[in-house]
């Protein structure tokens, strides 16, 4: 399925954990190289030049969301967050930082390696894809047109500059503080209202049943993602 | 510090007096202001226009006066035979209750509420017969002059100058539930007196002719309207107050009437009551008993007893308080008890007299300060000679030893135009007299003085040589040394037996301010309620002010205060000694005396309880002996009752610590098991594939892990479950209350549970216009997810399951519905309840009432036996906890043609987050 060979490094202080992922990538094809604290995972990046980093959030010597910004001074390496349901706010930190997505702890190993695609696809440049599609919705970032099943929606301004920036990063969380500086710039990220406003709307527009939306979907508390086909 | 609002218990005997009234007969009065205004001719007319309304009207005793129109309305009303009683030979005709009783009508009519009824009745009155239908909850129709009113009596007397003995208590007429006033025009009444209208009987003729003036009925009609505009003015401000509106409320004003055995007395209380009545007052009567009680004639002493009762009657709080300085005992009981006005009778003693002792009413005014008083003028003659001896006692000293000298010189005086015929010998016994009487009125002092003047003045003006101390026969100096001697002891006799006769009647009015603090401390339950009758009780004993401090933990915090009392740091150092070493401190003990307060320990055997602060308001006022013994008996009581509370509440809270131990291994014991289960199957699992035993192939091991990964979400669930309760029972549960759109809402709770409702039929109703409400979005999808995981678990799996979501003026309601089974009506609010899991029956043989229902029984048992339901009894009650936080409500209930319905509400304004 995900292109295997990939180098993976997985950041944990519980062995038990560090272990599950390195039997299961490993099984998977991948080869992982393992950091239990902070220090040891910057130094670690440095040494094998991994694909993609895969980084719990509570760690014994600097949390994850200071690794991440240590890390984005100098790489665009993806960076996959695990956290617990108690830290919605370190995630959306994390994320804010630069993190890639996330994962919540417990997860299955379906659910890591369908993230661990989604984060690796978006280091592609946006260019290469004029033409998006994701079940019936097709966008065409050239032309800036939408349909939905072959009719073709009018979008506000706004809702175009929201849904490019969803397509922009398919697969992938967008965090409200994201969402909001990509459409209306900076000194926006506060107002999550607004951005509540259009994607309801947008959802209308695109959406079969916006009750159940199959496009634009909610990470409660974080922020939205749209679905990408594989 | 008095509130004119109702308090709760003023609401509850009112309550309590209304629910009285339901059981109890309606009492309605048709008034009139005299004979021959038409009462029993409207009362008869209200009774037929009841009889049209099919109510069982019998008429039980009505005079007709064979008036040809009252008679007419009178046919064709049941009319119950009267009762015949003979008495002294005559055969008086009256009301037959037993036969009213018997009857049980819904209303009888019964004339002439005030009749006396003939000796060997029932009840000497007729409105206690009536007293007795109402009992029976039979309505009474009845007719009623206004001048039959107690409190009205006498100046009904004053106006007309007829005295009427039948009376009716005020307080009776004050329970009926309707008062209807007859009138009409005295003119138009005069004219009826004329035609013969009006039933005159001929021994009453002459009086009648006296009473039938016009200046007489305009008075009266003029009682009569305000009499009823009173009541109509008091029935609106029960009526505010029971709803609690606020309106021009009367000032709290208290009257307090001075009571003596003269005839005065009776006029003072009728005006007193009626001054109470107009100014809405609480009014006491006051009978200052002196030294003197004892030498009233029975018939004065039953007097008083009368006048306190006839207080009482008229809805006074009666009082006997000993003393020997009247004035100064009305005004210390007039600021004791906040009264504010004060209604004495104008003295009318002989002016000589008043000249000389000052009358106890210019006594009262001169101390009165802010308190007015009103004196009111008695028509009586001063013909009891005795009215003087009550309250007579001067005060001052000086004005005692004049006296004295007075008396001496009285006997002196008399002695001296007879002294030339009897021996001077015998002078000595006028002079004895005139001792006993200083001793018994003016005191030791005076007594002593007497004696000696006694004996100067006899060597001076009657032992030869007279008008000389010297003496010529020794035998004389005996007499001296006799009279002196008998003199004193007679003086320090009579002396001590007016003390003890003092010193009982203040034991005994002790007693009863004792006595009634016990009482009122019974009947309180609750640290407030007892803390306040303390400090009502002992500041009005000792008219003092008064602080209560109780122990909290280390230290002593001011439990209840008299009111404008603040305590001072000087005075908290006394208490906290006190306390401390469980002595008592301050004033008049060797401890701190310099402070101005006294406190003394609240002990009972197990220990202090508190300490009771005692400051004088007069700061040259110290406690007697008898007062200070006084104090410990409150002080005790007080003490007693404070632990009582104290050990009422440990009781309770040992109680409520079972229940809580009860509930805590409840919880454990749940918890332990929801844990546990799914461990054991994943560790059951991970054993069997761990072992690799070839028995087990592909397929099973496929189904084993998949049991296993299963009972692992149900674990994480269980954890997510405890984590999220235990926040929001810590308070660390952060609600951000954000615009959300509540259709994303459910989208995302719906997306949550994709897996387990893949194969569900839910539909969503939901407006698309909704506007954006106030709420956090992670945890409101958690109560919208954990409604529908229960959704899921207790309903079968073809069955529906449906969202609502409305909008009303202020709140935004979502409803979850399924189909499902229901929940049993007594735990529709016990479902929120932390760990509470319905109760269901387990096995078939407890389904006796399912059993009727094949079809529901079967659906019961598939619910029962499918896996899903595996609540941790977690899921609503962290439902509340959120949607209360968010300041909004969540109730559950049975849906129409079954299953539940969960609904919740939240204010569309930004609300109490908590």
């Amino acid at each position: 399925m995900s292109e295997p060979g990939l180098r993976v490094l997985v950041v944990d202080d519980e062995p038990p954990i560090r272990k599950f992922l390195r039997v299961s990538l490993t099984a998977h094809g991948h080869h992982v190289f393992e950091a239990a604290t902070g220090g040891e995972a910057l130094s670690a990046v440095i040494a094998h030049r991994p694909d993609l980093v895969i980084l719990d959030l509570g760690l014994p010597d600097m949390d994850g969301i200071q690794v991440t910004r240590t890390l984005r001074e100098w790489t665009k390496i993806p960076i996959l967050i695990l956290s617990v349901r108690e830290h919605e706010q370190d995630k959306i930190a994390a994320l804010d930082a630069g993190a890639d997505d996330y994962l919540t702890k417990p997860f299955s190993i379906g659910e890591l390696l369908a993230r661990m695609r989604a984060a690796l696809r978006h280091t592609l440049p946006l260019s290469d894809t004029p033409i998006f599609t994701t079940g019936d919705l097709r966008v065409d970032l050239t032309r800036r047109v939408v349909t939905v099943i072959g009719q073709e929606v009018q979008l506000t301004p706004t809702e175009y500059d929201l849904l490019r920036a969803l397509v922009a990063n398919a697969g992938k969380v967008l965090t409200h503080h994201q969402l909001l500086r990509a459409v209306w710039g900076a000194g926006y990220e506060q107002e999550t209202h607004m951005l509540r406003v259009n994607i309801s709307n947008l959802r209308r527009k695109i959406e079969i049943d916006p009750t159940r939306p199959r496009y634009v979907l909610t990470e409660p508390g974080v922020g939205y993602r749209l679905r990408a086909d594989n | 510090m008095e509130h004119s609002r109702p308090n709760p218990d003023e609401l509850l005997a009112r309550v309590q007096a209304e629910e009285k009234q339901q059981a109890r007969g309606k009492l309605k009065i048709f008034l009139g202001y005299a004979a021959g205004v038409g009462k029993t001719y409207a009362m008869l007319e209200a009774a037929r226009a009841r009889q049209s309304e099919n109510v069982d009207v019998v008429v039980a005793y009505v005079e007709t006066h064979h008036r040809a129109e009252t008679e007419a309305l009178a046919e064709g009303l049941e009319i119950l035979p009267r009762k015949q009683i003979e008495y002294r030979g005559r055969v008086l005709a009256e009301m037959d209750v037993d036969a009213a009783l018997a009857r049980q009508p819904q209303l009888a009519l019964v004339d002439e509420f005030a009749h006396t009824n003939a000796p060997g009745s029932r009840h000497p009155k007729r409105y206690l017969d009536v007293q007795e239908i109402l009992a029976a909850g039979i309505d009474v129709y009845t007719t009623l002059n206004i001048q039959h009113l107690e409190s009205l009596n006498d100046v009904v007397a004053q106006i007309t100058g007829i005295v009427v003995h039948e009376t009716v208590p005020d307080n009776i007429i004050e329970q009926a539930n309707e008062i209807e006033l007859i009138d009409l025009a005295p003119d138009e009444l005069l004219q009826r007196l004329k035609d013969g209208k009006v039933y005159v009987s001929e021994q009453a003729a002459r009086a009648i002719e006296k009473f039938f003036r016009k200046g007489n009925l305009t008075a009266l009609r003029e009682i009569a309207l305000r009499r009823t505009a009173d009541r109509v003015d008091d029935q609106m401000r029960a009526y505010m107050e029971t709803r609690a509106i606020a309106g021009p409320w009367a000032t709290t004003e208290r009257l307090l009437v001075c009571v003596s055995p003269g005839a005065l007395s009776e006029r003072l209380i009728r005006t007193a009551r009626r001054l109470g009545d107009e100014l809405d007052a609480e009014w006491f009567a006051v009978y200052v008993e002196t030294p003197n009680h004892g030498r009233l004639s029975r018939q004065q002493r039953s007097r008083i007893e009368r006048m306190l009762h006839l207080a009482e009657e008229l809805g006074a709080k009666t009082l006997t308080v000993p003393s020997i300085a009247v004035a100064e005992t009305v005004v210390r009981f007039a600021r004791s008890h906040n009264i504010t006005k004060i209604i004495a009778g104008k003295p009318v003693r002989p002016r000589l007299l008043e000249f000389l002792r000052g009358s106890v009413v210019d006594q009262i005014i001169r101390r009165s300060g802010d308190i007015d008083v009103y004196v009111i003028s008695g028509e009586v003659p001063p013909s009891s000679p005795t009215f003087e001896s009550t309250g007579w006692t001067p005060h001052r000293p000086f004005r005692r030893y004049l006296t004295s000298l007075g008396l001496v010189a009285a006997a002196t005086v008399l002695g001296l135009p007879i002294h030339s015929s009897i021996d001077p010998a015998n002078l000595v016994m006028l002079y004895l007299v005139v001792v006993v009487v200083a001793a018994a009125y003016l005191g030791r002092g005076p007594s002593i003085v007497a004696a000696i003047l006694s004996v100067l003045a006899l060597d001076f003006f009657f032992v030869p040589p007279a008008f000389t101390f010297a003496v010529t026969d020794t035998q004389y100096i005996l007499t001296f040394v006799g009279l002196l001697i008998v003199g004193l002891v007679i003086s320090a006799l009579t002396v001590r037996v007016r003390e003890q006769a003092e010193a009982a009647q203040q034991r005994e009015a002790q007693t009863a301010e004792l006595y009634e603090f016990t009482r009122d401390l019974a009947a309180t339950s609750g640290i407030e309620g007892i803390l306040q009758a303390v400090i009502k009780h002992v500041s009005e004993t000792f008219s003092r002010e008064i602080v209560i401090l109780l122990p909290e933990g280390e230290a002593l915090k001011v439990g209840a205060v008299s009111p404008g009392f603040a305590l001072t740091e000087n005075e908290s150092a006394v208490a906290s000694w006190t306390y401390q070493h469980n002595e008592p401190a301050g004033r008049g003990t060797d401890t701190l005396p310099a402070a101005p307060i006294h406190c003394r320990p609240l002990k009972t055997f197990r220990g202090v309880v508190g300490v009771l602060g005692v400051k004088p308001t007069n700061p040259v006022s110290y406690l007697t002996q008898e007062q200070s013994r006084l104090l410990d008996s409150f002080a005790n009581q007080a003490a007693l009752a404070i632990e009582r509370t104290q050990l009422a509440e440990q009781a309770r809270q040992a109680q409520l610590l079972q229940a809580t131990e009860k509930l805590q291994t409840a919880v454990l014991n749940s918890i332990s098991h929801d844990l546990r289960t799914p461990l054991v199957s994943i560790t059951g699992t991970l054993s069997s594939l761990l072992e690799d035993s070839p028995q087990l192939d592909a397929e099973t091991r496929r189904n084993m892990v998949e049991t296993a990964y299963e009972q692992a979400q149900r674990l994480n669930h269980v954890v997510g479950d405890l984590l999220d309760m235990s926040r929001i029972e810590a308070g660390a549960m952060r609600v951000k209350q954000e615009p959300c759109d509540a259709q994303d809402v459910i989208g995302s709770a719906l997306d949550r549970l994709a897996k387990p409702l893949q194969d569900r039929n839910v539909t969503v109703n939901i407006k698309s216009t909704l506007p954006m409400v106030p709420m956090d979005f992670v945890l409101m999808v958690q109560v919208i997810a954990n409604l529908l995981d229960n959704a899921i678990k207790y309903s079968l799996p073809e069955t529906p399951i449906q969202i609502d979501v409305g909008m009303s003026e202020d709140h935004l309601q979502i409803q979850v519905a399924d189909r499902g089974i229901g929940i049993p009506r007594q735990d529709l609010t016990r479902v929120f309840d932390k760990f509470y899991r319905v109760q269901r029956p387990e096995s078939p043989r407890k389904l006796v009432r399912l059993e009727a229902r094949p079809a529901l029984a079967d659906k019961y048992f598939r619910v029962q036996r499918s896996e899903k339901v595996t609540g941790t009894g977690l899921g609503l009650s962290i439902c509340r906890g959120i949607v209360e936080a968010h300041g909004g409500a969540i109730r559950a209930e049975n849906r129409a043609g079954g299953g539940t319905i969960i609904a919740l509400t939240l204010p569309l304004a930004k609300g109490s987050t908590a």
